[in-house]
């Protein structure tokens, strides 16, 4: 028994069906200001909207690539065989009888209206490129609560967008920020009033369906002052020969003394594209959690970052990466430090198996006037065989003598004692394998609402299984 | 015969190449105790190690039966679902996975069918931790993770009581115990003997006055050279190993 089997088993991805496509419009593929402008003037937006995304789209025309992660893989994408809008429903239903039935019975399969009727406040279901299906929960709705698919918040808090789209992530920040802001569509809008604690999760679920298919939903989510919430997103897609492309953009802002949790399960299937900005501010004493599990994909570069502005702040990012054969998992986490006596967690696992590659790109930035800051970084890689690879990319830039931080980085492989201690209790070498990577993913599993918790943790051991029979 | 344990005909065992065991029989029979006594490096947990299936640990020639299987072609998770069960000297930590899950798991593997349901599970585990002095924190802990030495015996004797082998292997579960440990491991021995054969590896006298073996082997430079009764055990204690080197 050499651990062998165990690690070259290739693991089935569950997700990986397509339903008929049945496009009530589809756009032609590729990109060109006319596109950026049909879309607007589909949705039947603002001027001020359309202005925005023209601008944001010749931004993204003239940007560079960005000249880290993986330059080979991003080089490969290509721009023009991409579909950047498709509608695949004449609207956004509140209840799921209303759907079209191809696509109900593709979130029956992926247990979204049984998991809203157990566990969520709230319910957005993104297919291809807009809300197919929305709910939010009577008592939160009384509270004030916001909960609209983005397309939908636009409509009727013109305002509010107004005020806070961009103001987190502008459209000039990277590549995929500006072709985002340029071609967005859905994505989810959230605004909870003072001093309203969201007990339940509300949960968005993005799914790709489309062959080349581009998904750019937009998120925004707004905690008033001593309010908090708990977003959980989850995303799948079919496992096809040609690649997607999912680029989003999620803003969160904190108001004072608020808290905002985003949890996110990413399992696109290994054929996507996954470039995603998150960002979020958080003002005097507010919290911002980004719990952030990265299974699936092709390619993600994904750095989940909060801005320390306001006295007193916290960021908690825990992140996970699994990076499968011919995956790399570009992920980690950027926390600025803007203000005094903010203090910062970060922790990032990944596992590299079969040929994957994980890497952690972090950034811990302390400015001058921020002092008496604390911070820890943690960054732990287990490598289940010899193929794999895992590489670390911290960065800090402290600008005063005061803050504390500290920063462990481990590389760890799975050892043979662990697997025959493990096989000596009963266990196959793929059920031992499945414990030890289950373990190790715990810090983070455990920050889940259960019944992500219980699917993640089968999915590994799914991963670890593959190839037998 | 049928009432045979484990039997170990001519075994050779290397590790890395070198030979550490050169020619061993044993036979151990159900309801009984065996020690193995010698110094470092006389072989004794490669034996261990050897039977269970350790992957490291090569058997050159010989043969292990269990119950009169041979055991070359059984995986290590085969055989321990078939009755066998090793007692780690140095249990590996599995950092994450929680002692309860563990624990029911292993269960469930180990007994398949005839494991118990989640409510007498309980009712076995708290019984099984009540005398072993265990609390029940325990079980929200790590797999041996950031455990004394004491723990994790405790924890090994823990699964040792509820996978109810039907040979128990024991590799120096008593080193660096206090005597109530001690006492915990040997009426964990004890109290599985008669359902079971158990080859007790150990350095010190101590362990055997609490478990009384039937039979004391020592064991010096991969050979069993002297095989007594329980008497052996302090005569060795008294006179040290060197009057039994050639």
């Amino acid at each position: 028994m050499s651990g062998d089997k165990a690690r070259d088993a290739v693991g089935d991805y569950r997700y990986g069906f397509h339903d008929p496509e049945n496009a009530t419009i589809r756009f032609d593929k590729g990109l060109s200001e006319k596109v950026v402008r049909d879309i607007s003037e589909l949705k039947g937006e603002p001027e001020w909207m359309t202005s925005i995304r023209v601008k944001a789209y010749h931004r993204f025309m003239e940007m560079p690539m960005p000249t880290w992660g993986n330059c080979d893989m991003l080089n490969q994408i290509d721009f023009d065989s991409v579909t950047y809008f498709l509608r695949s429903s004449k609207g956004t239903e509140n209840n799921w009888d209303e759907v079209p039935e191809d696509i109900k019975n593709t979130f029956d399969r992926l247990g979204i209206p049984d998991a809203e009727q157990k566990w969520l406040g709230g319910v957005t279901a993104q297919y291809e490129s807009e809300a197919v299906y929305h709910s939010i929960r009577e008592d939160l709705e009384e509270q004030g609560v916001l909960f609209l698919d983005m397309d939908s918040g636009l409509k009727q808090y013109p305002e509010i967008v107004k005020k806070y789209f961009c103001s987190v992530v502008p459209a000039s920040d990277n590549k995929f920020s500006a072709l985002n802001t340029a071609v967005w569509s859905g994505g989810s809008f959230i605004y909870v009033p003072k001093g309203v604690h969201v007990e339940m999760p509300v949960q968005a679920y993005f799914r790709i369906n489309a062959k080349n298919m581009g998904q750019f939903e937009r998120t925004l989510i707004i905690a008033d002052e001593g309010s908090s919430i708990h977003y959980v997103e989850g995303c799948t897609a079919p496992t096809y020969s040609t690649e997607s492309l999912h680029s989003a953009v999620v803003e969160l802002i904190a108001m004072d003394g608020a808290k905002i949790r985003y949890s996110t399960v990413q399992n696109w299937s290994a054929n996507v594209y996954n470039l995603v900005t998150k960002r979020g501010v958080a003002h005097s004493n507010a919290t911002i959690e980004w719990v952030d599990g990265n299974i699936g994909s092709k390619l993600t570069m994904k750095y989940p970052a909060v801005l320390l502005r306001g006295e007193g702040a916290h960021a908690e990012v825990i992140s996970v990466a699994y990076a499968g054969k011919g995956q790399h998992q570009d992920a980690g986490a950027k926390v600025h430090h803007l203000a005094p006596n903010t203090t910062s967690n970060i922790l990032s696992k990944s596992i590299s198996k079969n040929g994957g590659r994980s890497s952690y790109r972090g950034m811990l930035q302390v400015s001058p006037k921020a002092h008496s800051c604390r911070s820890k970084v943690v960054c732990d890689a287990l490598m289940l065989d010899a193929d794999s690879q895992s590489d670390t990319y911290p960065t800090m830039e402290v600008g005063n003598s005061s803050a504390d931080l500290e920063h462990e980085a481990s590389v760890s492989k799975v050892s043979n004692n662990q697997l025959f201690y493990l096989m000596s209790r009963g266990h196959s070498e793929e059920e031992a394998m499945g414990m030890i990577v289950n373990g190790f993913f715990e810090p983070f599993t455990r920050e889940l609402p259960m019944e992500y918790a219980v699917e993640l943790n089968r999915l590994l051991e799914l991963e670890m299984e593959g190839a037998i029979g | 015969m049928g009432d045979e344990v484990l039997s170990i005909d001519g075994l050779h065992v290397s590790v890395d190449g070198t030979e550490i065991i050169k020619g061993l029989s044993l036979t151990i029979n159900l309801g009984e105790i065996h020690a193995i006594m010698g110094r470092n490096g006389s072989g004794k947990s490669t034996l261990a190690n050897a039977i269970m299936g350790h992957p490291a640990y090569e058997i050159t020639s010989g043969e292990i039966k269990f119950r009169g299987t041979p055991l070359d072609e059984m995986e290590v998770f085969e055989r321990a679902r078939a009755g066998m069960f090793l007692s780690f000297q140095y249990p590996s930590s599995i950092p994450g996975v929680q002692v309860g899950t563990f624990l029911r798991k292993s269960v469930s593997a180990v007994r398949g069918e005839n494991a118990p349901s989640a409510r007498d599970f309980r009712k076995e585990l708290k019984g099984h931790m009540e005398a072993l002095g265990m609390d029940k924190s325990f079980l929200g802990r790590y797999v041996n993770d950031g455990f004394s030495g004491g723990e994790k015996k405790r924890l090994e004797i823990l699964q040792m009581l509820l996978l109810n082998p039907c040979l128990a292997l024991l590799d120096e579960t008593d080193s660096g115990l206090d005597i109530d440990a001690l006492r915990v491991v040997s009426d964990g021995i004890n109290s599985i003997t008669p359902t079971a054969g158990s080859l007790v590896i150990t350095h010190y006298e101590r362990l055997l006055e609490l478990v009384k073996p039937d039979f004391v082997h020592v064991m010096i430079d991969g050979r069993i050279v002297k095989t007594g009764n329980a008497d052996l055990a302090g005569e060795l204690e008294a006179k040290g190993y060197d009057w039994l080197e050639a």
